[in-house]
């Protein structure tokens, strides 16, 4: 039994992947679930798996080359095994998947005993395929007639260069109700069509990730109880406010709200835990967003995804937390961050930031904020204006701390300020929603001691 | 509830609404002495006699051109063909007369006739006895058709018939005449035409049918069954008008469907049902629609060749399958 592998969908919107370096080498001994290669997807270099016990016979793909989800690159076999044929099938398998004629015409008989189970799979049992098709596993010596176009099938049809993501009209229908993009699902239909099976698996796998946190339970959180969100659907006035903003600004009608913050307070506090030893030592940023957090617990509000025909409020705080990275911009996320202590968001962010500059972020890592948040006050940035991160409503631009002339009590006095401005999506935050907001962030802020009630 | 044959059935039927109502009467080859080719009229003759039991020469056309003679002067003649093969001997009067006579006559004529008899395939019949005329007769606007699968089904059916003022076309089947089944002993067993019924009930898919095939797609379904998959099985029990509700709500539920026919592909009763599901339920499907049905030859004489013609539930079974993207 030899087992193909594949380029697998290593983050929801992977198309193809560079090979950025084997792990093991042609003739090594491999076990279901070793790390075969290192592969970079759209968003961060990943592991690639092996699904299957054997001698890695043949890496099909070199490394630094890029190839379509769901091209063989290489094979899985018992020392003896005859992988010719398997071999000879890889070159059309995964172009033939975007040519128009459904792939189910050329093989539509071809069994696959992977798929022997007769009932249909359950919401569950798919998941772990909805972003990860399993390697197949094929019969030692299969006529190349009956097993390439079947990897035709298992193949996503690329959306890309011309194909097309094909699926079944009630599939299109749940997308469009669950607010899902067809693009970033597998299908596992004939053809690679979408089906309700693939519907369900990646809406299973969707909340499932983010409750999880992230695997590993590296930052687990206590249990929380109660539902994650509650959907509301549109009134008629936020139907008609978000069409004329939308009209008039663009997409997202964002507005804008600057604050400046007085920080002399979160010095000294800062000052005085720093004072208590190093492990105690946070930075401003990370004071921050522990305030920025428990200021979105109080405001469910703002706190929330705008989904076309409804507004998601999150009972819980996801945190997204844009950091730079050498070609880009990556927003890895703090789960729970309100239930968080501040050592926990303070070890948390470094982490992630560090992380996310090796480009070694999993995708449940950066996907699922609820709010975000980005700071160029390291820049000296006094003030700006970031961009709503969709579906969220907002995010807080944090500028640089700088020490300025305020008057205080009637006395001109030298204070540490911080200006934050929140962008916001007009279509579900109104003005004076955002401003009550920050009246929130500004009393834990200036009033740090808040944050440990 | 008493249990009975599907031709006791039938025979309650004919009996209770002769009794009921002295104008019915019924008509065709071998009805009175021999007491039917298949004795579904067993003891009518007996009972009613040679005037409201009548047997005829071997003249389809001519006796079933009676019956809409008697029909349009106000009796309610139920005209039995000794299989519906032999009625197409007598097809215009059913086609031209009796289905046309209320609309030529501006309204003045309403027939009240029943035509019935076996419909379909038995056993080793060959290509002219073996044929399923659901969809010829379905296709005729003023006739109603049924085509009960069940004993039950088969006596409301039938005195919903000979009641309607319409002409009512009645398909049974000789290899449903032996099938045995509950039967209420009431005179007001009615079943509306128009009507389908759930036979069974499952969420995984469905297999829409009506006839004789609800036997085989209930034998499809407890195999599935054995396999974890349950089915909902929809007998249309009325093709002409069909149940389009019924048909929409088992889609709507399951998004995948077998259509199961005895006749032929084309144009059959499978493609009009087909047609309602992608009208009405386009946006449910979660796969294509199956259709199972006769090959597209004359049914073979052959053992072997006949059964491998005929839809059966192994055909059936596999078609749910595709539908649920198993194969």
């Amino acid at each position: 039994m030899a087992t193909k592998v594949v380029m697998e969908a290593l983050s929801p919107t992977m198309e193809e992947g560079r090979l950025v370096k084997w792990l093991k080498n042609e003739g090594d001994q491999v076990k279901h679930g070793e790390t075969l290669a290192e592969v970079e997807t759209d968003k961060a270099i990943m592991e690639l798996v092996a699904r299957g016990d054997g001698v890695l016979r043949k890496r099909i793909l070199p490394e630094n080359e890029a190839a379509p989800v769901g091209q063989l690159i290489a094979v899985i076999a018992s020392p003896d095994e005859n992988i010719d044929a398997l071999i000879a099938g890889a070159g059309g398998a995964a172009s033939s998947a975007s040519a128009a004629p459904p792939a189910a015409d050329v093989a539509p008989k071809a069994k696959e005993t992977a798929e022997a189970s007769p009932v249909p799979r359950t919401a569950g049992q798919a998941q772990g395929e909805a972003s990860t098709p399993p390697q197949e596993r094929v019969a030692s010596t299969p006529p190349p007639a009956g097993t390439a176009p079947r990897t035709a099938a298992a193949a996503p049809a690329p959306s890309g260069n011309g194909g097309r993501t094909r699926s079944s009209p009630l599939a299109r229908r749940m997308a469009s109700e669950r607010g899902l993009d067809l693009q970033a699902v597998q299908g596992s239909g004939p053809g690679g069509r979408i089906i309700k099976r693939d519907i369900e698996a990646a809406v299973a796998a969707a909340p499932a990730a983010q409750a999880a946190g992230v695997p590993g339970s590296r930052f687990a959180v206590p249990g929380v109880a109660g539902p994650d969100s509650r959907d509301v659907p549109l009134t008629q006035i936020r139907k008609t406010i978000a069409r004329r903003l939308s009209e008039s600004i663009g997409p997202i009608p964002t507005f804008y709200l600057t604050a400046e913050l007085d920080m002399e307070r979160v010095a000294e506090m800062r000052t005085a835990m720093a004072g208590m030893g190093d492990e105690y030592k946070v930075s401003f940023n990370d004071i921050a967003l522990k305030a920025v957090a428990t200021a979105l617990a109080q405001h469910p509000e703002v706190n929330a995804h705008w989904l076309g025909d409804k507004i998601r409020y999150f009972n819980r705080v996801h945190l997204g937390m844009a950091v730079a990275i050498e070609d880009g911009l990556i927003t890895p996320v703090i789960f729970d961050a309100d239930r968080k202590r501040m050592s926990e968001i303070s070890r948390e962010a470094r982490e992630l930031a560090k992380r996310a500059r090796e480009r070694k972020l999993k995708p449940e890592e950066y996907t699922g904020s609820t709010f975000s948040v980005s700071n160029l006050g390291m820049f000296g940035i006094d003030q700006f204006t970031a961009i709503i991160n969709p579906p969220e409503v907002g995010i807080l631009a944090i500028g640089a701390l700088e020490e300025k002339p305020v008057v205080v009590n009637g006395q001109l006095t030298p204070r540490k300020r911080m200006r934050v401005t929140m962008s916001c999506d007009h279509r579900v935050v109104d003005g004076a929603l955002g401003a009550r907001f920050l009246q929130t962030l500004r009393r834990l802020i200036e009033n740090p001691l808040m944050l440990v009630y | 509830m008493p249990v009975i044959t599907y031709r006791d059935a039938l025979n309650q039927a004919i009996r209770e609404e002769m009794q009921r109502d002295d104008r019915v009467f019924l008509m065709g080859e071998e009805v009175a002495v021999y007491q039917g080719a298949y004795k579904v009229s067993k003891g009518l003759l007996q009972e009613f006699g040679e005037m409201r039991v009548v047997d005829t020469p071997i003249t389809e056309l001519g006796f079933a051109g009676v019956g809409v003679g008697a029909a349009m002067v106000g009796l309610r003649p139920v005209i039995e063909f000794m299989t519906w093969n032999f009625a197409l001997l007598a097809i215009d009067q059913v086609v031209n007369a009796a289905a046309k006579m209320l609309y030529m006559s501006g309204g003045q004529y309403n027939i009240p006739i029943v035509f019935r008899g076996p419909n379909g395939a038995a056993l080793q019949l060959s290509g002219q006895h073996s044929q399923a005329w659901e969809s010829w007769l379905a296709h005729i606007p003023g006739l109603k058709v049924v085509a009960p699968g069940t004993p039950y089904d088969a006596k409301g059916l039938l005195k919903s018939a000979i009641r309607d003022d319409n002409p009512v076309i009645m398909l049974e089947g000789e290899m449903l005449y032996n099938t045995k089944g509950e039967v209420p002993n009431d005179d007001e067993v009615l079943i509306p035409i128009g009507k389908a019924e759930l036979k069974r009930e499952g969420s995984h898919a469905s297999i829409i049918t009506h006839g004789k095939m609800i036997l085989v797609a209930l034998q499809a379904a407890d195999q599935l069954a054995k396999e974890g998959i349950n089915v909902d099985v929809v007998d249309l029990r009325t093709l002409r008008p069909i149940d389009i509700d019924a048909i929409v709500s088992t889609v709507r539920k399951t998004n995948r469907a077998v259509v199961l026919e005895e006749g032929w592909e084309i144009s059959g009763i499978g493609a009009q049902v087909v047609d309602y599901i992608q009208r009405e339920c386009f946006d449910d499907l979660d796969a294509p629609v199956v259709r199972v049905h006769q090959a597209d030859v004359p049914m073979p004489y052959a053992k072997n060749l006949e059964r491998a013609a005929k839809p059966d539930a192994a055909k059936t079974i596999a078609a749910v399958k595709k539908v649920m993207y198993m194969e």
